[in-house]
């Protein structure tokens, strides 16, 4: 049974594919209306997440198909001890396929592995949140046509950030992209991701601890939140949190067809002000994120043999 | 120092020197209510100094574990007081059950039952991670 547990899951065709239904579904929503009817989604949610998993519902509700949902270990078997492996058993009885968040690292493989039904990893724990890339996947090619021959910019946290980790390696598979590492010291890319994505297939990426620097070179620039708590004072904290603040100043020496991105939640990195820009895509971004958890529940129910 | 020919059992040779104890444990010999001899630090032509664990009775062992703690030992499997086997250990791909994942946020830390499997990541380093959670498995 084929699950989606991280983004190399996925062949370079089978994201360009997905990518061209979602583009299908944005262009004739109303041909896939029916799509899934009768279908059921479980979304088990067993930990906080107000985006992912209305994302994942509404995904499935505008394919014409019906959702069951837990929300919360609190709520749910998984309180009184029950195993991922006999939750999921369960539930493969009741549901056609599972999207699942999970505090635990690895939860989604163990899901996957006791599973009937196809499992779309929707988060686990700070390992992998694969649908959050082919959001960005998605939005990156809409907004430039083309995801190679560009140059990135990552910004804020990039050390434990998954969506910047996620998001090199899906991007490392094209052509012609370069990037540009912007973080504090404290907060660079670890090397293990340099290493298996950007030394191996000889990337060319540079490191910085100056957004202002940076900026004018860029095709796309992804935003991350520093976060308060991997500091070890909060003077260090507040000297560099404001510098990674993305305000419309900043932005007078960008591009004009830069592309700003974000997984969100944000916090205060992006100013409220940078929203009406007609760079900010952060607000498309879900959107996307939207259209491409309906082109991967449609590929995975085919591949199932469920349509 | 002597230690007595094994008639039926399984002898693993050319172990790095010091490693010999941590495959001991690894292999769960403690356990077992058979004769078993740990030589440590003998001369060896090849290696200067080696380890050699002798097991005389025909026991199951998992190679695998001897290819992760050692891949250059050498196992040699005795019958009737001769060599019927020799063979050589590699690292092997994955690891079932050998060692355990030390990630507290590893969904192996608490899902009932459920088998701690390592893949090796990057052999030149002998690295192994974790299959659920990526985690580089702590050394030996």
């Amino acid at each position: 049974m084929r699950s989606v547990i991280d983004v190399p899951d996925l062949s370079l065709s089978e994201l360009d594919a997905l990518m061209d239904t979602a583009e299908d579904i944005i262009a004739r929503p109303d041909d896939y209306a029916d799509a899934c009817r009768r279908k059921k989604l479980a979304t088990l949610f067993f930990e906080p997440s107000t985006r992912t998993r209305l994302s994942f519902e509404a995904a499935m509700y505008e394919l014409g198909g019906n959702v069951l949902s837990v929300t919360g270990a609190g709520t749910s078997s998984a309180a009184k001890g029950e195993s991922v492996a006999d939750t999921v058993k369960t539930v493969s009885c009741y549901a056609d396929l599972i999207a699942m968040r999970h505090p635990k690292e690895g939860a989604a493989l163990v899901a996957a592995r006791n599973a009937s039904v196809p499992v779309i990893n929707a988060g686990d724990g700070g390992h992998c949140h694969p649908t959050q890339t082919l959001a960005d996947l998605l939005t990156i090619r809409r907004e430039k046509g083309r995801l190679g021959n560009l140059t990135v910019g990552l910004c804020g946290d990039l050390k434990f950030g998954r969506t910047v980790h996620s998001l090199i390696g899906a991007l490392s598979r094209y052509e012609g992209l370069s990037f540009i590492l912007i973080s504090p010291e404290e907060l660079k890319v670890p090397s293990y991701v340099k290493n298996d994505h950007l030394k191996k297939n000889g990337i060319p990426y540079q490191q910085t601890t100056s957004l202002e620097e940076a900026i004018g070179g860029l095709d796309i620039l992804y935003m991350t939140r520093v976060q308060r708590e991997r500091f070890f004072n909060e003077e260090d904290y507040l000297r560099l949190r404001d510098s990674y603040i993305l305000t419309p100043e900043k932005l007078k020496k960008a591009r004009p067809d830069l592309c700003v991105m974000h997984p969100l939640p944000r916090v205060n990195e992006i100013s409220v002000a940078v929203d009406e820009d007609p760079r900010a895509c952060y607000f498309k971004q879900v959107l996307n994120g939207k259209y491409m958890r309906m082109a991967l529940i449609l590929m995975l129910l085919k591949e199932a043999g469920k349509l | 120092m002597n230690v007595d020919s094994i008639r039926d059992g399984i002898v693993i040779d050319h172990i790095s020197a010091g490693c010999g104890m941590k495959l001991y444990r690894l292999l769960g010999l403690e356990a077992l209510e058979v004769p078993v001899a740990m030589i440590t630090h003998v001369a060896s032509e090849k290696r200067g100094r080696k380890d050699i664990i002798k097991i005389d009775a025909d026991i199951p062992v998992d190679f695998n574990v001897i290819g992760y703690v050692d891949p250059g030992a050498t196992v040699n499997i005795i019958r009737n007081g001769e060599l019927r086997e020799k063979k050589q250990i590699d690292m092997p791909e994955m690891l079932v059950n050998v060692i355990s994942c030390k990630n507290p946020r590893c969904i192996s830390s608490c899902e009932q039952e459920l088998e701690q499997v390592f893949r090796l990541a990057n052999r030149e380093k002998k690295e192994y991670r974790c299959i659920y959670c990526e985690t580089k498995a702590a050394g030996l």
